[in-house]
């Protein structure tokens, strides 16, 4: 069974003038079918604006369709009475870190979930133990959150978002306040809870580099999924990319460039390694 | 406008559990007319400096010099410091909050005692600059996108005429065009204002495309001041501190120890790319 599935999904906010009259807005997002499997680590590219956190926030039912149904573990979102299943199915983490830490400590904060669930306390020592040195925070567990750094302090969230077991992870733009550290801190730690607790992972992002080891890659445009694929397929297509407001991984450039200028190479290298060992077979091969 | 900067300290809740020392030690000379790319990790000392420019943070010790006036002495005209040098903080947008877009940008002329023909006129200006036209005068600036609000958070900076511009990671949160478009409009301010540039970044890549100059802020002291390939030739020491070169440096690095001939001072895609086939030309006529 698919951890999310969406089907014909149609979002519009609603508009409030003065004198209290609401009005429908143009969809935010218009028409979204996808299914993400468990385990898989999804990555959504879009410009500001394309509609990708609107569509971020109905996986853990902050939003619900205007219309259409998601489905998140089995739960369809619109039904109030899972939404304790749902929220604890799926997690969120959001861009400003110092806006989702309210503890004063980072233990207590990461332990605020589970203590909202009802936990017994040994299960949430437990359960913040194994968060924190997921993340590789246990150190710091005694610490004042204010006085980490960015990734640190997004490293503590995603902890308080784990310490629920949640089956999937929605980060929005979690790396986009960041340093080059911090946002390299941030993308490890979600792609460890990925491959080694197999947890779902969405990332929404706007650094083409942090989506170079994704599963797959959706990429929204007006509120509509308009391309997806593997990093591959969709940093083949440059031009696209660019008319779309996005942009490709620099080495990714700098091989489009190349082929520009005549050099042979194959279509949507992606990583330093790739290229370098492409460019010395070229090398190699002419010294003939 | 030269600004010197000599001695610069600066310690944060002196005397308290929380001393810090976020500026140690800072020489820098910045002429007019200088784009400047400032570079370092989260809590380096790069905004605290950057906030010592227009008078925002008073030194702990050590002098600013703004045309060879210190700026901190006895009688300084701050009101006039800060027209002259404009500091565009991160995330400007927050700072919106007038009814429209026009009268957003008026805010800072306003408070410069302005006549009302004279706010109007550097208003339009500004958002000309920024290249919003009438179309967006009367919208509420929280109608805009993300990278519309920027623009006319900037150009409320920018109706002030400042001769030193600064700006504090302009590109946080914006799509990849949104981010060349911010940077391109600064370039052309560069270019076509003369304006000295004062450019915050965390992105290499960046920096790189733009600068003439980069300096490189560590644990509050000026670690590398230098042209950009020269700045990104140091790449083990950048590693150490949190940063890296651009991508399309490390890939003629590298390339180099693979016994490539190429120059490994590249820093801009267009430079990598000429470099590269340059090298596998001749490998053919060999």
């Amino acid at each position: 069974m698919s951890i999310i599935k969406i089907k014909d999904m149609i979002y519009r906010y609603l508009k409030v003038d003065d004198e209290g009259n609401t009005q429908m807005e143009e969809p935010a997002v218009d028409g979204v079918d996808l299914e993400v499997q468990p385990g898989e680590f999804i990555a959504i590219l879009g410009h500001n604006g394309s509609g990708k956190s609107t569509l971020a926030k109905h996986i853990n039912a902050i939003l619900t369709p205007t219309e259409g149904t998601v489905w998140v573990d089995g739960h369809d979102t619109k039904d109030v009475s899972k939404l304790w299943q749902i929220r604890k199915a799926a997690g969120m983490v959001f861009q400003n870190p110092d806006n989702q830490i309210i503890g004063t400590v980072v233990d207590e904060d990461v332990a605020f979930g589970p203590e909202n669930m009802g936990m017994p306390t040994e299960k949430i020592r437990k359960r913040v133990e194994e968060s924190l040195k997921a993340v590789e925070m246990w150190e710091y567990r005694s610490h004042s959150p204010n006085k980490l750094s960015g990734g640190q302090k997004q490293r503590v969230a995603i902890a308080g978002v784990i310490a629920m077991h949640p089956k999937c992870i929605v980060l929005d733009e979690p790396t986009a306040m960041l340093d080059p550290n911090g946002r390299h801190e941030v993308v490890e730690t979600a792609l460890k809870l990925n491959k080694e607790d197999g947890v779902t992972v969405l990332l929404i992002t706007h650094y083409m580099e942090e989506v170079i080891h994704a599963d797959r890659v959706f990429v929204m445009d007006q509120g509509k999924v308009v391309l997806q694929g593997t990093p591959r397929e969709i940093f083949s297509q440059v031009e696209t990319l660019r008319r779309l407001r996005l942009d490709v991984p620099q080495v990714t450039m700098l091989a489009y460039e190349l082929k520009k200028r005549g050099i042979e190479l194959p279509d949507g290298i992606l990583s330093l390694e790739e290229l370098r060992s492409e460019l010395n077979k070229l090398a190699g091969g002419k010294r003939v | 406008m030269n600004l010197r900067i000599e001695h610069l300290e600066y310690t944060y809740g002196a005397g308290t559990v929380f001393e810090k020392n976020a500026l140690k030690d800072v020489h820098l000379e910045i002429p007019e007319g200088q784009f400047v790319g400032v570079i370092g990790h989260t809590g380096s000392g790069k905004s605290t400096l950057m906030q010592h420019l227009n008078g925002l943070i008073r030194p702990t010790g050590g002098t600013i010099y703004a045309d060879e006036e210190d700026i901190f002495r006895e009688g300084s005209d701050m009101k006039k410091l800060r027209s002259r040098v404009g500091l565009v903080f991160q995330y400007p947008e927050h700072q919106l909050f007038e009814v429209s877009v026009l009268a957003d940008v008026q805010f800072g002329p306003k408070n410069l005692g302005l006549s009302q023909e004279e706010m109007l006129e550097r208003a339009v200006e500004a958002l000309n600059m920024v290249g919003l036209d009438k179309s967006f005068y009367d919208k509420s600036p929280f109608e805009l996108s993300g990278g519309q609000k920027r623009r006319v958070a900037i150009a409320g900076i920018l109706a002030m005429k400042p001769e030193v511009l600064i700006l504090d990671e302009p590109t946080a949160g914006l799509d990849p065009k949104g981010r060349d478009e911010i940077l391109d409009l600064v370039a052309q301010l560069h270019e076509k204002q003369h304006m000295t540039i004062l450019l915050v970044s965390h992105s290499m890549e960046d920096v790189a495309n733009y600068v003439d100059r980069i300096i490189v802020m560590n644990k509050g002291r000026v670690m590398l001041d230098d042209e950009p390939a020269r700045v990104f030739a140091h790449r083990k020491e950048l590693e150490e501190v949190g940063l890296a070169a651009p991508q399309v440096t490390y890939v003629c690095q590298q390339l180099k120890e693979d016994g490539w001939d190429i120059s490994d001072s590249v820093t801009t895609i267009a430079e990598a790319a000429d470099e590269i086939a340059r090298v596998l030309k001749t490998c053919s006529v060999e």
